[in-house]
């Protein structure tokens, strides 16, 4: 491939390495998230519904801004950070992963979400009669039964992670070999007379991480349900 | 007094105010759906909270409102069987099986190998409960509520979603688990044939209230629960014991009130048993009747006569120590003369004969 530079293979690169620690460090969250929202019976579960879909709905702009003003080296958290831990998110690949992280939280949190409610919580009631604690009975029924949604939210993050390009560019610009992802580095190429090539392999290679992430998952479900299922 | 329920809870439209005492082996909550009895066991389990009232197993507490004890469900130590055999379908029978004492931090596998060959699942241990049927299930269910060392055993209607023929498949491993077990049980049923194979005591539930409890043989050769239990359904279990086999094919069973014969009772001699007499198969003759197939006929006195809503009467007899319940009509009554305390004979059309429990609750002959 002639035209990809250097630049753009360190984009994706880094769109990869952004996508899958933004995946892996708020799975977990994603997670319990999930878990309060489909079985918690507490106060704030509708205020904590609405916060969990704020990102899908504001402009990623917005979100953006929003991880800027409080992140960055002025903000409340970002000021602290760097106080105590000597950490910059602001216009650090760090940064890019916790932006790419809350934009991509909703569809992790929805997929395992659905994938909780579908597990009958009579079977969840069995285990706890035969003497099953409330965690004994998430880690060892409700967690492998869902483990096929968790693979789906998973892999819909990262590829939402991987394609993010709003709160990204905002929060921390588009410095090559930074903080330039794959959709930063298209929109760079596309201000630039003669970056038609470049950008056009980017798409073609953007488009095939996100259908092989969708194959990968649905494969990767499939497996897990027919091993759980013990058909 | 081994379970002390005294319950009160809202449910809707539903008022649910129950209080009884069950001993020892099997009591069966009785009842149409919507009766209440699913309620009780949740409550007892833990599975529904009570707005007041108290639950006692043995001398411990596990819920009680007035003291704001309320003992969560896995800290009950009882084994649940459902409805449906609620099996986790991503592990295998046998970790199925031993779910409950690796959850209760029991050690080792208990009695695995014994309880798989009394529910006859020894062969299923390897397979996942995808590929096993509704009986095959339901037993594994059991089997894994046994296998956690549960100090009661509750039972909600484990049959029901069962055709006949797993049915009758299971229901002899239940009566062996009363034999065996030692482990007290409560037991949902709406089905009278079970009530009558299995309950040692008997707790009839009616719009979310106890209407009667006491021991089975008393309820059902009661003339009053004739109305709960069905005209069809009502008759009377007594304990008989097997006598002899004769050459022709004929067991010979001793009741209170005399013998009975009856088509071969896969039995051994000495053996107790049940029998079951429905009401409708019971014929009054005011003098011992000659030239009859039937070959079971008892010389008994009228204890009582309860007049239906129809034309049917319902005579309660006395067999010797037993009770017996006879359904005649109003004109068969008077023809006869039937009054209490009057001497006759009943004719028995057909006796249904199930295994006696072991010091339970029916009298021994």
């Amino acid at each position: 491939m002639e035209y990809l530079g250097p630049e753009a293979w360190q984009a994706v690169a880094l769109s990869l390495k952004v996508a899958f620690w933004a995946t892996v460090l708020s799975l977990p969250l994603g997670i319990v998230t999930a878990y309060a929202l489909a079985r918690g019976r507490f106060a704030g579960r509708q205020i904590l519904n609405g916060l969990v879909l704020v990102p899908l709905i504001m402009p990623p702009v917005v979100t953006g801004y929003l991880l800027l003003l409080t992140f960055g080296r002025q903000g409340p958290v970002g000021g602290l950070l760097y106080d105590w831990f000597g950490v910059t998110l602001a216009f650090r690949w760090t940064g890019a992963a916790l932006a790419a992280a809350i934009m991509a939280f909703p569809l992790m949190v929805r997929a395992i979400r659905l994938a909780i409610e579908a597990v009958d919580p009579k079977l969840e009631d069995a285990a706890a009669t035969l003497g099953a604690s409330r965690l004994r009975v998430f880690c060892t029924v409700t967690l492998p039964l869902i483990a096929p949604g968790i693979i789906a939210g998973a892999v819909m993050a990262f590829a939402k992670a991987v394609g993010e390009f709003g709160a990204t560019i905002t929060f921390v610009s588009n410095i090559p070999g930074q903080t330039q992802t794959i959709p930063s580095a298209i929109y760079a190429f596309l201000q630039v007379p003669g970056g038609e090539n470049a950008a056009l392999t980017l798409v073609v290679i953007s488009i095939t991480l996100a259908l092989g992430a969708v194959a990968l998952s649905e494969w990767l479900a499939r497996r897990v349900a027919h091993r759980i299922s013990g058909k | 007094m081994t379970l002390s329920v005294n319950i009160k809870r809202r449910l809707g439209d539903f008022a649910l105010d129950v209080s009884f005492d069950a001993p020892d082996g099997v009591t069966v909550l009785f009842g149409r759906s919507g009766s209440g009895k699913t309620s009780v066991v949740n409550a007892v389990a833990g599975l529904l909270r009570p707005d007041e009232g108290r639950i006692a197993l043995h001398d411990r507490v596990l819920f009680d409102a007035g003291a704001g004890v309320d003992v969560p469900v896995h800290k009950r130590r009882l084994g649940y069987v459902f409805q449906e055999a609620r099996l986790f379908p991503h592990m295998s029978v046998r970790d199925n099986l031993l779910y409950g004492r690796k959850a209760s931090g029991l050690k080792g596998q208990g009695d695995l190998s014994r309880v798989a060959q009394m529910l006859g699942i020894e062969g299923l241990l390897d397979r996942r409960p995808a590929r096993l049927s509704g009986g095959e299930a339901q037993r594994v269910a059991i089997g894994r509520a046994l296998l956690s060392e549960p100090e009661i055993l509750l039972m909600d209607e484990p049959l029901a979603a069962l055709d006949a023929p797993r049915k009758a498949e299971i229901l002899p491993y239940l009566e062996r688990l009363r034999a065996e077990s030692g482990c007290p049980i409560i037991y949902v049923s709406h089905n009278l044939a079970e009530v009558a194979r299995l309950a040692t005591h008997l707790v009839v539930l009616e719009d979310g209230k106890v209407l009667k409890d006491g021991a089975v043989s008393d309820l059902l050769s009661d003339p009053s629960m004739v109305r709960v239990f069905g005209v069809r359904d009502a008759g009377s279990v007594l304990t008989a014991r097997v006598v002899d086999h004769a050459d022709d094919g004929v067991t010979e069973l001793k009741v209170s009130g005399g013998t009975l014969w009856l088509p071969t009772v896969p039995a051994e001699v000495g053996s107790h048993l049940r029998v079951r007499i429905l009401a409708q198969e019971v014929l009054i003759a005011a003098e011992r009747p000659v030239g009859l197939s039937a070959l079971n006929v008892l010389p008994v006195t009228v204890l009582s006569m309860k007049r239906g809503d129809g034309p049917g009467v319902i005579v309660q007899l006395k067999a010797g120590d037993d009770t017996l319940l006879a359904r005649v009509t109003r004109r068969s009554a008077d023809a006869l003369g039937l009054h209490v305390g009057g001497a006759c004979f009943a004719v028995l059309k057909s006796v249904a004969v199930a295994p006696a429990d072991v010091g339970g609750g029916l009298q021994s002959v």
